[in-house]
């Protein structure tokens, strides 16, 4: 079976996303391992984007530029991909599992007949062949799919791959110009930004979040410095807002924000149910805790039985160490 | 406005999941149903709107175990209509359920046109396809999906809804009706609705069944096995003094990326 | 001796007779009297019925200790007995005044005044000049040392001063009599009169009418207070109401005794019970003058508009009737025996049936349907507590045992619990009791559930353990929490209450007690400490057990010291009711917890704050680490006290340390 690989380079007010460039990684293992000149080609739909194309580390860029994609638009997208993909026929459309590139991602197939596969967490070549590692039911259940037929259209997962390299040169750009009807039926207007104020925890990649074990609140400067060094924000469990240490803004659990962030740091929580109903779908992480039978090595995937007072320096140094 | 509700089982995650003897499909004699979360926002989101400007609710959900129960809790919670697609004993998967939707809706009495239909926009089984966008393409209809708020324009030709962005950010978007719009969050929580009100609607209401036409499509995907993850029951202890683990844990973070 | 007095209502008065002028004034006065009397009971009519009638003289014999001997009042002893003599005083000069009344009205009869009747006059002279100093030590109270949750209102110094004036009135006649002064005598013989006839029809207008209310609100009492109201849609208008439940307004005095003992008033919550009392009399004083609602028209027809405005939501604010831990401090202290616990549950139904809840509280509601635990757990992880044991806890759906253990839903999946559960179940071993659980069976038994007010699904929890119950051999249950307890001992049998199949229900504490009194269990190592004991709610007032716990405490070896309320006065942890299901309130002062942690911390010498309910513990060992007293006191449940104590080896009470 013939056909590139391609990576849909998704893009979002002015800036390429995190998974784009993991995307590109994974596709290119991919292309390597089908061999025989298959390509890895990077999609890039937008308006006035072409400059977007130069951090792709892909063998060419593809690129439409039409003004009813200047914003996400899933009608519009999927009206140009279709053409697109019908156009070269492709052997895969990898496409990152985010709000953005969701709705195209999900229309696509219909209006092809194409297969789709859904919450790939690996891809992979056996033979020539396509096989995706999917995790089901909520992470409960994975499943090993093998995928027949071309074009496939695989929605990838965040964290598949570490984030490919810039590339030395840009790569080659072929615009290509496509049709869309000018009476869309699906039309943005604006973005509403949240009021800013303190902190979203929500909205952060790495929180550092203390509990009672941080002991006064001069210790939670402890956190904030080692949440810096890692990009990160400092939350923290019940206690430590009852005592008002910190804004009620910052408490996660039940009666706090539930946070899904890539790291999950718990220094001196010793993890509550209620606490951990909030944090619980983190990506990863890591408990330190006195009491080695603290709940909270339950849910931890990396525990260590210690002193947070100790321990959080010592990892704000060891981070600074490894970015030097 | 007149809203249809689209409701799926999944099963419920709370509860072990088990593998089929054949090693690539789930046990589902063990599984215990539940209503898909985001559907249960999307039927919150019908139900606001029509708190707010009038219309009728209809609920729809294809024929599986326990779908009852929730159809009358649609009822109970102010739904007007529930209606039940008998299609035998098969399971759907989401691409073939998508078909099969496009085929019925369209013969059920007095149900179609609808201004708006909606759904999750994504549900924790759907595999081979997402049923909201792929029912909108079958049903050639505009479609916006990951969806956080509804509201009706004047004129009911438009509405304008809310799409989830990251870091709090919402796009607002125009959309031409009738439209499919996938669900990811009403901007309530679902209402509970009392023990007794259910109760109440399981006596005095009735649940409409449509027969399905054969099914005509398959699902292109071939699961090869199913697996479970490996077990994070429990974490793994990193032993050392405090700057020895600080290393290790520096040295995991990076390789993830983190640091 | 004094010489006769003239009769006062054949004296002729600018010609006309005493008693034409006693029959205009009685007239007016009883005319107003009974007037109101019937507006307040045509209000009380239009609330739905509900059988008060039941165990009348149970009921009489309630009334009268609590009416006459005025048993509760005497509670806070100073205002206590003042209250006693004004109350006797009262007895004696109505007896007086319907007697002279009746012989002004009818001079002819040949009967004397009571006050020249000695066994009448000379009490008289006596409890008026006692309740005269009562009005006084009242007065002081009120307007001097006023406590909280009293209120200076006119009202009240109308009542204190017409009762001191229809005293002082009675007391100068008796002292014109020694006077020989016939004139002084006749003048305030009718000032008397008057100021009584006055005082009646005055009574049932003014707020203070629980005079004439509360004799009755004790009469028509719950025999079983804290039992739940019939099964309703809950209440938010005058009409949805029992009306037992709008007269708790009328037989209110408004003495303040609720909100003194209210654990959540005292936090800071929006609650008040007295407060919501006084709300339902306003209601109800309210409905006099507004129309009633047409009677039910057609189905067809368009809803009438109706007569009542809601009183839930408008009045009385949903964040009130959440605060309620439903502890009963406050109908255990009620002197007119209202019942506040229940009034707060039929308006939770009311807001439960239009789904104004929070999202927390709708959670856990959704998770007990489902799961049938509020924690939202697999049914099949409940008895994952049991990991950790050395020895298997037997399937009580497998085989006969004799003490059924229901486990209840803290102790089974509360990892802050989970080891004095096996603590508990380590002591039974010990015993040698022969005892199992139902595993994945058990459903949370529904008692908070229905404090919720979430009546339905606590029907669909009873049921389902009802039936599972009934495939199980077992001749008792046992539980370690309070609130299963309660609800599987009195809630589970009918609607009537009881237990299922009349089965003897045990808490912990009641069977440890028999456990070490009979010698089952030996004591190895002696507590040796100084502790002090928490009453859980459900234990202590619900079901008044106070002695087994502490007599075991004792058996075990502890030095057991009170905090300064205990028993029926025991604050409660905050956590009853559902509330610990809620999220916290913004801006409380102190959680109840704390407070009573804290009360704890300050009993000298204690080390330690023995309680024997899961729910108490985890609200007390989260409330130690927010009042920094974690170092100064330790939370220990009474199980693992049994549990250190009765070990053989020392290391195996250490296991779970």
């Amino acid at each position: 079976m013939a056909g590139n690989i391609w990576v849909l380079a998704e893009h979002w007010r002015g800036r390429l996303s995190d998974l784009t460039p993991e995307l590109l990684t994974l596709g290119r293992e991919i292309a390597d391992g089908l061999g025989a000149g298959t390509k890895l080609e990077a999609v890039l739909l937008g308006h006035g984007a072409q400059g977007l194309a130069a951090g792709l580390a892909a063998d060419g860029v593809i690129s439409i530029d039409h003004a009813a994609l200047a914003e996400p638009n899933p009608e519009a997208s999927c009206l140009a991909l279709a053409a697109l993909i019908e156009q070269q026929k492709p052997r895969a459309v990898l496409v990152p599992l985010s709000n953005v590139a969701a709705d195209l991602f999900g229309l696509l197939p219909a209006r092809l007949t194409v297969s789709l596969v859904n919450f790939c967490r690996d891809l992979r070549a056996v033979d020539g062949r396509l096989e995706a590692l999917c995790v089901l039911y909520g992470g409960k259940l994975e499943a090993t799919v093998a995928i027949s037929g071309a074009p496939a259209i695989i929605g990838v997962l965040p964290g598949s791959r570490p984030a490919s390299a810039a590339p030395a040169s840009a790569p080659p750009v072929t615009e290509v110009t496509v049709e869309l009807p000018a009476d869309l039926r699906v039309r943005f207007e604006t973005y509403v930004d949240p009021e800013p104020g303190d902190v979203d925890v929500t909205q952060q990649d790495v929180l550092v979040s203390v509990g009672r074990g941080i002991q006064t609140q001069d210790n939670i400067a402890l956190a904030e410095e080692l949440a810096e060094a890692l990009g990160g924000a400092v939350s923290a469990s019940r206690p430590v807002i009852d005592q008002g240490w910190l804004p009620l803004t910052r408490q996660v659990g039940k009666s706090g924000a539930t946070v899904k962030p890539k790291l999950y740091l718990a220094a001196g929580i010793s993890g509550a149910p209620e606490h951990v109903e909030g944090m619980k779908g983190a990506a990863l992480i890591v408990a330190v805790n006195t009491d080695p039978h603290a709940p909270i090595f339950s849910v931890a995937h990396y525990g260590y039985a210690g002193d947070v007072l100790e321990f959080l320096p010592a990892l704000t140094a060891a981070v600074k160490a490894r970015k030097k | 406005m007149n809203i249809l509700v689209l409701m799926k089982m999944v099963p419920d995650i709370v509860e072990e999941l088990e593998i089929a003897p054949d090693g690539k499909s789930l046990d589902v004699e063990a599984v215990r149903p539940i209503v898909s979360e985001r559907d249960d926002h999307a039927l919150e989101q019908a139900l606001l709107l029509k708190d707010k400007s009038g219309g009728t609710v209809t609920v729809l959900a294809i024929e599986s175990r326990d779908v009852d129960e929730v159809l009358f809790t649609a009822l109970a919670k102010g739904a007007d209509r529930a209606i039940k697609v008998a299609a035998g004993e098969a399971i759907f998967t989401a691409a073939e359920a998508a078909a099969l939707l496009a085929r019925v809706l369209p013969a059920v009495p007095n149900l179609m046109p609808v201004q708006l239909v909606v759904t999750g926009c994504q549900a924790i089984d759907d595999l081979d396809g997402v049923v909201a966008p792929a029912l909108a393409e079958r049903l050639k209809l505009p479609y916006l999906g990951i969806v956080t708020g509804v509201e009706a324009e004047a004129d009911g030709s438009r509405a304008i809804v809310f799409k989830e962005y990251a870091g709090g950010t919402r796009g607002r978007y125009s959309v031409c009706l009738p439209a499919v719009l996938g669900v990811q969050a009403a901007p309530k929580p679902p209402r509970y609705v009392p023990v007794a009100k259910v109760r109440a609607a399981m006596k005095s209401r009735t649940l409409e069944c449509v027969e399905a036409p054969a099914q005509e499509e398959r699902s292109l995907l071939e699961i090869v096995s199913m697996t479970k993850p490996q077990a994070a029951g429990r974490a793994e202890m990193l032993e050392g003094s405090p700057e020895e683990v600080a290393s290790k844990v520096a040295e995991i973070l990076s390789s993830r990326g983190l640091a | 001796m004094s010489a006769p007095m003239p009769d006062p209502s054949l004296t002729r008065y600018l010609a006309v007779p005493g008693w034409v002028g006693l029959w205009v004034l009685a007239a007016v006065a009883i005319g107003l009297f009974v007037r109101r009397v019937y507006q307040l009971v045509r209000v009380l009519l239009r609330g739905r019925g509900e059988v008060r009638w039941d165990h009348v003289p149970r009921r009489l014999v309630m009334t009268v200790t609590n009416v006459f001997f005025q048993r509760r009042l005497v509670e806070e002893p100073v205002i206590g007995v003042a209250h006693l003599a004004i109350f006797w005083a009262f007895v004696f000069f109505a007896t007086s005044f319907w007697w002279n009344l009746v012989r002004g009205l009818l001079p002819f009869l040949p009967i004397p005044f009571s006050d020249d009747v000695p066994w009448m006059r000379y009490p008289m002279e006596i409890l008026g000049a006692l309740a005269l100093l009562g009005i006084v030590v009242a007065a002081v109270r009120r307007y001097i040392f006023t406590p909280q949750g009293l209120e200076r209102t006119r009202d009240a110094s109308t009542v204190l001063g017409l009762i001191a004036l229809l005293l002082v009135t009675f007391l100068v006649s008796q002292v014109a009599r020694e006077a020989n002064a016939s004139g002084l005598y006749l003048s305030m013989w009718w000032a008397h009169m008057a100021t009584v006839l006055f005082f009646l029809a005055y009574l049932p207008y003014s707020k203070h009418a629980h005079l004439l209310f509360a004799p009755f609100g004790v009469f028509f009492t719950s025999l079983k207070p804290g039992a739940m109201p019939a099964e309703s849609e809950g209440a938010s208008r005058l009409e949805e109401f029992t009306w037992r439940e709008l007269f708790n307004g009328l037989a209110c005095a408004e003495c303040g005794r609720c909100e003194r003992a209210c654990p959540a008033h005292a936090a800071g919550f929006a609650l008040s019970p007295k407060e919501l009392v006084h709300k339902v009399k306003e209601m109800v004083l309210g409905a006099v003058h507004a129309p009633a609602p047409a009677a039910a028209a057609a189905p067809s027809a368009a809803p009438a508009p109706p007569a009542a405005p809601p009183f839930v939501g408008e009045v009385v604010k949903p964040e009130e009737i959440w605060a309620c831990t439903t502890c009963l401090a406050c109908m255990t202290r009620c002197p007119v025996f209202n019942e506040h616990v229940p009034l707060i549950v039929e308006m939770r139904r009311y807001l439960v049936s239009q789904g104004e809840m929070e999202k927390r509280l709708q959670d856990v509601l959704v998770n007990l349907g489902r799961y049938g635990n509020s924690f939202g757990k697999s049914a099949r992880t409940r008895a994952s507590w049991t990991t950790g044991l050395d020895f298997p806890v037997r399937d009580a759906r497998k085989e006969a045992v004799e003490y059924l253990w229901i486990v209840g839903d803290y102790a089974s999946f509360d990892p802050r619990a989970q080891h004095v559960t096996r603590a508990a179940a380590r002591v039974f071993q010990r015993a040698g009791l022969d005892f199992g659980i139902l595993h994945e069976a058990e459903q949370n038994a529904g008692n908070d559930v229905r404090r919720i007010g979430e009546e339905g699904l606590f029907g669909v929890l009873r049921d389902k353990n009802l039936k599972t119950l009934a495939g199980v051999k077992f001749q008792k249950i046992v539980t370690t929490d309070p609130h299963t307890y309660h609800a599987v001992k009195h809630e589970y049998a009918g609607n009537g209450g009881g237990s299922p199949s009349g089965v003897e229900v045990l808490h912990f504490a009641e069977l440890l007690d028999r456990l070490l009194d009979s010698g089952r269990l030996t004591v190895t190592t002696p507590v040796g400490r100084t502790v002090t004991y928490h009453d859980p709610c459900y234990l202590g007032r619900y079901n008044g057990v106070y002695e087994a716990p502490r007599r075991t405490l004792a058996a075990l070896g502890a030095r057991v010291v009170e905090m300064p309320r205990s028993r029926d006065e025991a604050a409660c942890c905050g956590a009853g009711g559902g509330r610990i299901w809620m999220e916290d309130v913004a801006g409380i002062r102190e959680r109840p917890a704390e407070t009573r942690v804290k009360e704890a911390a300050g009993v000298r010498g204690v080390e330690a704050l023995v309680v024997s309910c899961p729910k108490d513990l985890v609200m007390f060992q989260d409330a130690l680490k927010t009042t920094q007293l974690e170092g100064s006191l330790a939370v220990q449940d009474l199980a693992q006290l049994a549990d250190a104590a009765s070990a053989t080896v020392r290391s195996d009470a250490h296991v779970d340390a």
